[in-house]
């Protein structure tokens, strides 16, 4: 009873890749009509258009090669998916051409698929497009490869033959990251090892290609243990009930877990996990399903649930293979619209770091990309998003470019990873050979001179807090009294100093350790350094404070509600902001409030003449000493 | 907690929520369209499993080509009602009297073409950016291209050459104003999927699915069920037979074929021994090789 097993039959999704006339129609038209796929009707049709088109006997390639171009041509030029069934699976099969310019095609049927069929003519050997088809299947992450050697019947089913294609396609796959490759000798003409083993090749030990269908692992393109959960919809009845609906990335989720919300960081517990309203007590990567939360919390589509202690990569820079789809060629410096998970961001590509010749392997530089080109670049988005690399999650680590001008799809991207640091790691503090030999003359000895200690105040808060305005009126009135001073501010060191560095997670970490080293320098002069920078990061501003004496620093901490700053928004940031042109600190990327500051102030409750005397007052203790 | 489906059936009942949630996102007047046949009713089905306990965030519309069985349209009314959806229906007829479509002569003529004008015109009149239907890829040659996205033009035209690609599982509802998307969330299932899903989650069913008797015209290797819409012409034949309908549309092409699979497990034994595609029984897929193609680039379903 075949339909007893249907319910509990697996799915495989597979691709398959060839060069043009490697005979890949004929062989999924074999596979359909060996397993009984095909209809009467569609046999009747075959028939009489095989017997238009002059061909001898039955045309199987002409059961896939669906569109009228394509019959025109005799060329398949667009993905197409055929559907067959044996007892032991379903099988979907992306059907993608092998003619040169499609390799964008080849890309999108591999995009889903978990096993690819890589079709080479015996003969005519390894062909350099078999070589590019094996590497999309290996750029793309497929973890199952079967290299079908087919006509083997114009080589008189020679075992050589076979070994010699075998051994040349196995030196040129050391190149490549697919773990699992095997091999069968076939004739999708005749039916040879396609649905069952043939006994025209009897030195062949291994099964048909059905079998290696049938049996091969699912599963193995999931990411099953780092919980990724994005939102998609809301699901919102009424005001007792609040939903988070969406599709498990990866990873597993059960009620009563601690999770972590991106991009507010705010934690909850899993309340209860739905599947069309049925309460389970677990769900897996893949499953459509939703989320309910012990914590009444703003969450929105595009926003990432995951577990506490198992987080993406949260930024605005990453580098990426892409893969280009359009005609018009891709230019560093154009916006485009990114899509990744749920979230939708501006993106720049940055830079090509090369381009890969698919043919060779070879790296070679590129000022731009062309329609089916891959090449290895660095994205900029305007808002965080929440990823991993490709190769450890499929679904986070994978991006397509839309152009906002013509609305299509321009291309296909797969993240390597971050560009920059985004966990402050352990940094070399200092570089290799080198030896400290100490200051000529000491700050002690020019703290004596000056009579005026020196100090560290640093200024932090949001974009519109009043840091600067503070610290520049507090160090007018130092300078009036005749101290030494120097003031550092954001804007200030990103011309020049920090001009390098854009505005993600880690390239404000590193302009902040600059900048704390370049106000050591001042500070062991002699002079009260105000710094005011947003420094979003405790760690960061932390690091900082250790490279001071700890009775020397000030840390202060500049405040005011969100409606107020959006209110004065000085610099037209939060402005710029809303339309989604670039992310601040403390909306939609974090600001870490410090958690003893010395001295905070609220601007909105009090005035920039007051604030200026609370820290002036502070200072004149530190910088006169314990006796001053 | 019920049964639950499993393996790959599960799999593809993921995916079509995965995109019906998708739409509600990324669309703003989004509608289902349901014809009463059984592809349509799966995917209401799935569509209000997608949103529990919310109500599905759009509504059913039916073009209604006037041609239609009187069970299916008994069906449609009852299921619309229990399942809490919201129906709008357009008439082929109407598009008729406005002059819109001339109604096709002869002992073959059909309203299934015409369906595609009340079609665009219900998709320009209620502003629908997004227009959800059941067909699968496995159906037609010409289907199996189909995106899950599936852009049209202002004129409602499909570019089979100029589609977007479609990758992993992200999905591009970008466009301008005016234009439109159809989307299929069923694309992966093949009929024996749907029937499978049909009997696994005990989903009714219009009853001209099931064998009944009828009084049916061969023509051209093809029932057809006598009613009102088609002509008798002198040397057919009409008589009555155990049938059942594979697929349910205008009564004027639908064919009928003998069977006496009185349930949907019969059902489901009779496909998987068919030997005939299930739109064999349509005639107006045999008008051309390309017929399905050509419907299609100018805005069939």
């Amino acid at each position: 009873m075949p339909h007893r097993t249907y319910a509990d039959m697996d799915l495989l999704r597979f691709t398959t890749a060839g060069s043009v006339d490697d005979g890949k129609s004929t062989l999924i038209g074999r596979l359909l009509h060996d397993t009984k796929s095909i209809f009467e009707d569609q046999m009747q049709q075959i028939e009489g258009a095989s017997r238009r088109l002059g061909n001898e006997g039955l045309n199987l390639a002409l059961l896939t090669d669906g569109l009228r171009a394509e019959r025109e041509q005799k060329i398949t030029i667009d993905v197409a998916y055929r559907y067959f069934a044996t007892p032991r699976r379903k099988f979907i099969i992306s059907d993608t051409p092998g003619h040169v310019q499609y390799t964008r095609n080849m890309v999108t049927g591999a995009s889903t698929a978990e096993l690819a069929v890589i079709l080479v003519d015996a003969s005519r050997g390894v062909l350099t497009q078999s070589k590019r088809h094996a590497f999309i299947t290996s750029l793309l992450g497929i973890p199952h490869l079967v290299v079908a050697v087919n006509k083997m019947d114009l080589v008189d089913y020679s075992e050589d033959v076979y070994d010699e294609i075998r051994g040349e396609f196995n030196d040129f796959s050391t190149k490549l990251t697919v773990k699992d490759i095997s091999y069968v000798p076939i004739s999708a003409l005749h039916g040879d090892n396609v649905v069952s083993r043939s006994d025209r090749m009897p030195w062949y030990k291994g099964g048909a290609l059905l079998h290696r269908l049938e049996n091969v692992n699912l599963g193995a393109r999931r990411n099953h243990i780092d919980f990724r959960f994005p939102v998609q919809y809301v699901v919102r009845p009424n005001s007792e009930f609040r939903g988070y609906a969406g599709t498990v990335s990866s990873g597993t989720v059960s009620p009563g877990e601690e999770v972590v919300v991106l991009p507010s960081g705010k934690g909850t517990r899993v309340e209860s996990v739905q599947a069309a309203g049925d309460d389970v007590d677990e769900a897996v990567a893949g499953d459509a399903i939703v989320l309910t939360m012990e914590d009444e919390l703003d969450i929105s589509r595009g926003d990432m649930i995951v577990r506490r202690r198992n987080v993406p990569t949260v930024g605005d820079r990453f580098e990426a293979y892409l893969c280009w789809m359009s005609e018009e060629a891709m230019e560093p410096g154009r916006a485009y619209q990114l899509l990744h998970t749920t979230r939708k961001v501006q993106a720049f590509v940055e830079s090509i770091e090369y381009r890969v010749d698919v043919d060779t392997l070879h790296r070679e530089k590129a000022g731009f990309l062309d329609l089916n080109e891959i090449g290895r670049v660095e994205i900029a988005t305007s808002r965080p998003i929440f990823f991993d690399s490709y190769r450890v999650n499929t679904a986070t680590g994978s991006f397509v470019l839309v152009d906002p001008h013509t609305n299509t799809t321009v291309a296909a991207g797969m993240i390597r990873g971050t560009v920059t640091r985004l966990e402050p790691q352990p940094r070399r503090r200092v570089s290799p050979d080198v030896v400290w030999e100490g200051l000529n003359i000491s700050r002690e000895e020019r703290e004596a001179q000056s009579g005026q200690r020196a100090a560290l105040v640093w200024f932090t808060g949001m974009s519109g807090a009043g840091k600067t305005t503070i610290a520049r009126a507090v160090e007018r009135r130092l300078f009036e009294l005749g101290k030494r001073t120097m003031l550092l501010d954001g804007d200030q060191v990103r011309h020049g100093l920090c001009g390098d560095l854009g505005f993600s997670a880690g390239d404000r970490s590193e302009n902040i350790r600059r900048v704390g080293e370049v106000a050591k320098l001042f500070f062991e002069q002699g002079s009260v350094v105000l710094c005011t920078f947003v420094s979003p990061f405790r760690t960061d501003r932390e690091a900082v404070k250790e490279l001071f004496p700890k009775a020397q620093v000030l840390e202060v901490y500049v405040r005011a509600p969100l409606e107020v700053l959006h209110d004065r928004d000085p610099k037209n940031l939060y402005a710029r902001e809303a339309s989604g042109e670039l992310s601040l600190p403390g909306s939609a990327t974090p600001y870490e409030a410090p958690e003893s500051p010395d001295i905070e102030v609220d601007t909105s409750a009090v005035s920039v003449e007051s604030a200026v005397q609370i820290v002036l007052d502070r200072l004149q203790t530190l910088i006169l000493g314990p006796d001053g | 907690m019920s049964k639950r489906v499993r393996g790959h059936l599960k799999a593809l009942e993921n995916e079509a929520i995965h995109v019906f949630r998708e739409v509600a996102a990324q669309f703003e007047r989004p509608v289902l369209l349901f014809s009463g046949g059984k592809d349509s009713i799966v995917m209401a089905w799935v569509a209000r499993k997608a949103f529990h306990p919310a109500p599905v965030p759009f509504p059913l519309l039916h073009i209604d080509t006037g041609h239609n069985f009187p069970e299916t349209i008994e069906f449609r009314d009852r299921f619309v009602k229990e399942m809490g959806f919201e129906l709008s229906v357009r008439y082929v007829q109407e598009s008729i009297d406005k002059g819109r479509v001339k109604e096709e002569e002869g002992p073959e003529a059909s309203r299934n073409a015409l369906q595609t004008v009340t079609l665009l015109d219900a998709i320009n009149e209620l502003q629908v950016d997004a227009a959800l239907g059941g067909a699968r890829r496995d159906e037609e040659k010409a289907r199996a291209k189909e995106r899950f996205f599936s852009h049209r033009d202002r004129f409602g035209q499909w570019d089979p050459k100029n589609q977007r690609p479609e990758l992993w599982n992200l999905y591009n509802g970008r466009k301008n104003p005016g234009e439109h998307f159809r989307v299929f969330p069923l694309s992966n299932w093949t009929e024996m999927d749907v029937w499978q899903y049909i009997r696994l989650e005990s989903i009714p069913i219009p009853l001209l699915y099931l064998a009944h008797e009828r009084e049916v015209v061969r023509r051209n290797g093809v029932l057809l069920a006598k009613t009102d819409f088609i002509q008798i012409l002198e040397d057919d034949r009409v008589s009555l037979e155990t049938v059942r309908f594979r697929t349910i549309g205008d009564a004027t092409c639908t064919g009928a074929f003998e069977s006496d699979a009185h349930s949907v497990e019969a059902i489901i034994q009779e496909t998987a021994a068919a030997r005939v595609t299930e739109r064999g029984g349509r005639s107006d897929d045999r008008r051309s090789e390309a017929a399905m193609e050509d419907r299609k680039r100018e805005g069939y379903f």
